[in-house]
């Protein structure tokens, strides 16, 4: 896909924002998962003007690819200064692809306690789904080949914006 | 000469850490990876559940020749803590008294698919002995994890020691540290030592009386104090070793009393350190022998915070070869 | 002179008469290096260049590319299994060896002797020389019935790795010893220094975390053996030094006009702590390896003559070696790398051939006053034809010692022997 066609990352957390608002309790809590999702989550507690902190989940001890892959050269750790217990909470991602981040990040959030709910957030659905997982909102429908990899990085003035990767 | 450049053998082909059996000849990288592991693992004690499931199925056998309980229940600890299975082995009184060989024992242990070896012993180079038979055995997949052979290396105390110095200190570099007692017999100090020059400590000094020094320790970079003074002056970190029983009343010592008033860490000796200089000790401790009571248990001791780390650090090695 | 075992019992063997031509002929006692025919009668050396009067070679032994000197003659050799380890030593060129008494039983009793001679004898091999015990059992308490030992076929006593306490003890045996002008081998090692040490008191045991041997432990040892040796005159043999130091002394006590001889073993020549590596037991040796400026002097004292060489010979099992560092038995098979070890350190070292030849040929010989290691006329045909440029590979199918422990394995060595012969007749031949 040519560069050009790439949509503004910040204007979608604008928009993810914008689908989450109505769902809001006064409990809930966001979860981002490291790194995407948690610049994502970022932004969307300053869009969505909530008060408390939010969590930030690193799936690395959780993930199922341990045996072939080891364990990730950069773990950034968790941090959930809050109690899971009873709280409707958020994940928040940048690309939901496989479902398995998704479900290493749930199964670690159960190790905290047990949440009245989760919903995912994500910016991207690329499909290609290897698991029964689906995101409540997401801002953007995208099929790519499997050797693409759609990434989400801050640029030099700290926006977020998409690349992608060719591993062909 | 053999002419033989020999690999290390605790890294595999790719140049992973595949087995940890001392700091000596391991890159900075490696350790410095260590300790940011360890850092996210600490957070997983102050949870409800305090396990990851990173070595679910796997099994860690304690296989410890030498009897530790302490070590032996944090290397049980961290391993549970990584959901895996842990059987320990007391072999003191088990097969190797009926004259099973060393390595008929470790043939065992991976009939029955350990995944793990965690082993400490009375002579040292052991774990290499270990590791070399697997490789001969076609079996370099099992990890060996070293939790102290005999006077050489003890190198998970050695990153958990440098984890409370980084923690407490955030820089190696600049950091004047002593290392004092018996360190002829100590495979803590040779790890402290080996781990404290490749992270860039600015100093290291060895003290003790020349009866506890071993020959030529200068090579292994360090700087040799036979005073405690001069050992302590301006320091910031003073790491204790412990005075075992059986050195004390004979040709390497007179007595327990004599060593406590020369070489003891007094609130008085420690003083000269800076001001803001920590106190560590591997434990456990001889109060009244190589520390007094008031200093191991005033501010400036971090003995029991040596221990948390040392899950964390336990934890972040077992997971890091595990992967590898 | 010099002692010399009957001749092997090949009775029913007609008496050859061999010659070996095209060989580059070196015999370092006669000063001789050249390409000249030997000729052999009735299994003794007849004639150089020329054959003698009336001579018809039964067999006729080309020796092109190779070299023909005297059997190698070597002062310690452990006989664990005698067969394997005789037929060992043929396949290394070494016609003649000593062996220590701390066998099992000690050889402290004539029996034990005459039964170890006979064996030896039948087997028709190289030729054994026993050692026996200075003291009972080794013990260090007792004198040994030297006499009767020495009468049943000991050429010399010692104490092999066991320490003798008590300094009067050791006083005594070296006066009875010297009564009746029997040679005393030691090895100085002084128990307590050395302690439970079992590596070089230096920078790599104390990186290794292992208990070390001080040189001193060497040197201590050395000089008081020095001193009683000085006062009781007796032919002392200092054996398998180790230090700088060590040979300094005996330099000097030589060049005081003491009658005083040592050796260093062939592995001592050219490994030292480093090659401990990562605990390698196959480096663990009695002495230790020391630095390498410890090695570069035991070179020096080989090459200038002060000290012989030998292959300290002791196989260990793989269940002996397959153990920690400091649980493993020291030591290492030496018979058939004594030649490729010997002739790797004269070429590093610039040493000549003949002379290098020497240390494991006449030196060896005159040390245990025995009557070989030369080419001299009419003396017995114990000859060593080897080639000087083939290599080879040390590995459990090219030993034929039943052990296969040393830290060469897996290497390859340049010397090998090609034909061996003992009383003139062809008892190895590859």
């Amino acid at each position: 896909m040519p560069l050009s066609a790439l949509p503004d990352a910040e204007a979608q957390c604008v928009a993810l924002a914008q689908m989450i608002r109505p769902q809001l309790q006064a409990d809930t809590m966001l979860v981002g998962i490291h790194s995407g999702g948690a610049w994502i989550a970022r932004r969307l507690r300053e869009l969505l003007e909530l008060p408390g902190e939010i969590g930030l989940i690193d799936v690395s001890f959780y993930r199922d690819d341990f045996g072939e892959k080891g364990l990730h050269p950069q773990v950034k750790g968790t941090s959930i200064p809050f109690s899971v217990e009873g709280r409707p909470l958020i994940l928040v991602d940048d690309v939901l692809y496989t479902g398995r981040t998704t479900r290493a990040a749930i199964n670690e959030l159960f190790d905290y306690g047990r949440p009245a709910s989760i919903k995912l957030a994500v910016l991207a659905d690329r499909g290609g789904r290897e698991l029964p997982i689906d995101a409540e909102f997401c801002t953007w429908q995208v099929e790519l080949p499997a050797t693409e990899e759609l990434v989400l990085e801050p640029d030099a003035d700290g926006r977020l914006q998409w690349k992608f990767v060719d591993h062909a | 000469m053999l002419n033989r450049p020999q690999s290390n053998p605790q890294l595999n082909a790719k140049g992973e850490l595949t087995h940890l059996l001392s700091i000596d000849g391991l890159p900075r990288e490696a350790l410095i990876r260590i300790l940011d592991t360890a850092s996210s693992f600490l957070e997983i004690s102050d949870r409800d559940v305090k396990k990851v499931p990173l070595l679910r199925g796997k099994s860690v056998f304690n296989l410890f020749f030498e009897n530790s309980t302490r070590t032996r229940t944090t290397f049980e600890i961290a391993a549970k803590r990584l959901s895996a299975d842990v059987i320990n082995l007391d072999v003191a009184r088990s097969s190797t008294a009926k004259g099973e060989t060393l390595l008929d024992t470790v043939d065992n242990l991976v009939a029955m698919h350990a995944d793990m070896l965690v082993v400490r012993h009375a002579a040292s180079g052991t774990p290499y002995l270990i590791v070399d038979h697997l490789q001969r055995i076609g079996r370099a997949d099992v990890h060996v994890v070293n939790a102290g052979d005999g006077r050489h290396a003890h190198p998970t105390q050695g990153l958990l020691d440098m984890y409370t110095i980084r923690h407490y200190k955030k820089d190696f570099s600049g950091l004047t540290v002593a290392i004092v007692g018996d360190i002829l017999h100590s495979r803590v100090a040779r790890s402290d030592i080996h781990a404290l020059n490749t992270l860039g400590a600015g100093e290291v000094r060895a003290v003790g009386p020349q009866t506890l020094l071993p020959t030529a320790i200068e090579k292994m970079g360090v700087r040799v104090c036979m005073d405690l003074q001069t050992g302590l002056k301006d320091c910031d970190v003073v790491i204790m070793l412990r005075l075992q029983n059986e050195r004390m009343n004979g040709a390497l010592l007179p007595s327990a009393r004599e060593y406590f008033r020369c070489y003891g860490l007094t609130p008085r000796a420690l003083a000269l350190a800076k001001p803001d200089a920590i106190v560590m000790h591997p434990g456990p401790m001889n109060r009244g022998v190589e520390i007094d009571s008031l200093v191991a248990d005033g501010p400036q001791a971090v003995i029991l915070p040596q221990v948390t780390f040392g899950i964390a650090v336990r934890m972040a090695v077992l997971s890091i070869l595990a992967g590898n | 002179m010099g002692k010399e075992l009957s001749g092997h019992s090949n009775g029913h063997l007609p008496s050859l008469s061999l010659r070996i031509s095209n060989g580059r002929l070196i015999d370092p006692q006669n000063d001789i290096d050249a390409t000249v025919d030997l000729f052999i009668v009735d299994g003794r050396i007849a004639a150089l260049g020329q054959p003698p009067a009336n001579f018809s070679a039964t067999r006729t032994i080309d020796a092109a590319g190779c070299i023909v000197c005297p059997g190698l003659i070597d002062l310690s050799t452990r006989l664990t299994s005698l067969e394997s380890e005789l037929v060992a030593a043929v396949a290394g060129g070494v016609t003649a060896l000593a062996c220590p008494p701390d066998s099992k039983p000690a050889l402290d009793e004539p029996g034990l002797v005459e039964r170890l001679v006979r064996h030896s004898e039948a087997l028709g091999l190289a030729r054994v020389y026993p050692i026996g015990a200075l003291t009972q059992q080794l013990a260090g308490e007792k004198l040994s019935e030297m006499g009767s030992l020495a009468r049943a076929g000991c050429i010399a006593f010692s104490q092999a790795k066991q320490p003798i306490f008590d300094t009067q003890v050791l006083l005594r045996a070296m006066q009875y010893a010297a009564t009746f002008s029997y040679a005393v081998h030691l090895q100085p090692q002084d128990h307590y220094l050395a302690h439970d040490g079992v590596a070089h008191d230096g920078e790599v045991a104390s990186r290794l975390g292992l208990a070390g041997i001080p040189v001193c432990a060497e040197t201590v040892a050395i000089a008081t053996a020095l001193q009683l040796a000085r006062q009781t005159g007796v032919r002392l043999h200092l054996a398998r030094l180790s230090s700088a130091a060590g040979v300094a002394l005996v330099a000097e006590a030589r060049r005081c006009g003491l009658p005083v001889s040592c050796d260093v073993s062939v592995h001592h020549l050219h490994l030292s702590e480093k090659d401990i590596g990562y605990f390698d037991s196959r480096a663990r040796f009695c002495p230790p390896l020391r630095a390498k400026s410890d090695r570069d002097a035991l070179r020096a004292a080989a090459a200038d003559g002060t000290a012989a060489v030998c292959s300290d010979h002791t196989p260990v099992d793989e269940d002996g070696k397959q153990l920690p560092f400091a649980e493993a038995a020291p030591g290492a098979t030496g018979l058939e790398l004594l030649l490729p070890l010997t002739l790797q350190w004269a070429a590093e070292t610039g040493v000549p051939l003949s002379r290098a030849l020497a240390r494991i040929t006449s030196d060896p010989a005159a040390i245990l006053g025995i009557a070989s290691g030369s080419l001299g006329l009419s003396t017995l045909a114990d000859i060593c034809i080897f080639d000087p440029a083939e290599i080879w590979p040390i590995n459990a199918q090219t030993l034929r010692s039943q052990g296969k422990n040393t830290p060469f394995l897996g290497h390859q060595l340049s010397g090998r022997v090609k034909t061996t012969l003992v009383g003139g007749r062809v008892v190895f031949e590859s």
